[in-house]
């Protein structure tokens, strides 16, 4: 059996590679892809606590989760596109029109 | 031991491929070893006998989600953005800010080694999984479940809206 700790350090180390992604990368899609991995970071914490209790709730909020998921990359790709059609960019540093 | 063995190759391929990811330069690169790191997670599900959860991981993200992603990079794929530096200008200050970040999480966990071990394997109270799951979800989280449709349908709505030519 593995410790449910190892479990919690992979999470914690996939979480911070998707932390250092959204800060550093320039590229809006790469930045969402993060955002992924960092999702997919907590669910794997909320499986390993499910098997560690017993009980499926972990489980069905790793669902949720993925439901999120799903519903954020729709939107957030969406939104892109928008952009793209209009400034023909896609780095995050030169999306300053709200800058004054 | 077969338990070790695939705990400590998903891991390690989820980590390494997790690192190509934000460092790749092209972005179809990175769309390709996010499927590879996702793919590993849905074996660490399987690993942990969440079954359904492995299935949903690799139908939802690795096929839809992903598909959705490099349908976006090919209309947006921009010559001259491979050209372009990758990284912006705060990069090392957000590399130590992360590494803290780390530093910290992983602090919090340490002295919990021994109180995270696991006491007994609990697992046939999970079995079997896909039954379990859909019992608790249409009956503790009705509600939730609700919610969630709403937010898919919200989410479909803007996706369309945003996409549009004309609004």
């Amino acid at each position: 059996m593995i410790p449910t700790s190892h479990y919690l350090f992979l999470s914690l180390a996939l979480f911070t590679i998707g932390v250092v992604g959204v800060l550093t990368r320039r590229n809006v899609i790469i930045i969402l892809m993060s955002i992924e991995l960092i999702l997919n970071a907590v669910n794997i914490n909320l499986v390993a606590f499910s098997r560690l209790l017993g009980s499926v709730d972990g489980q069905i909020f790793a669902i949720f989760i993925i439901t999120d998921a799903a519903a954020e990359a729709a939107v957030g790709l969406g939104i892109i596109i928008a952009f793209f059609r209009n400034r023909e960019t896609v780095l995050a540093d030169e999306m300053d029109i709200l800058k004054w | 031991m077969l338990d070790k063995v695939l705990f400590y190759f998903f891991a390690g391929l989820a980590v390494v491929s997790a690192v190509l990811v934000v460092t790749r330069r092209n972005a179809v690169h990175s769309a390709i070893f996010l499927v590879t790191a996702l793919l590993a997670t849905a074996g660490i599900f399987l690993q942990l006998r969440a079954e359904f959860l492995f299935a949903v991981q690799i139908i939802l993200y690795v096929g839809g989600i992903m598909v959705l992603f490099i349908f976006v990079i090919m209309l947006v794929n921009l010559d001259v953005a491979l050209h372009q530096v990758q990284f912006n200008r705060q990069w090392l200050l957000a590399l130590v800010l992360a590494a803290v970040l780390g530093a910290q999480l992983a602090f919090a966990l340490w002295p919990g080694r021994s109180a995270l071990a696991f006491p007994e394997a609990r697992v046939a109270q999970l079995e079997p999984n896909t039954e379990r799951l859909g019992q608790t979800l249409f009956r503790s989280y009705m509600l939730p479940f609700e919610i969630a449709s709403i937010l898919l349908l919200v989410a479909m709505i803007g996706a369309v809206v945003m996409a549009k030519r004309k609004v």
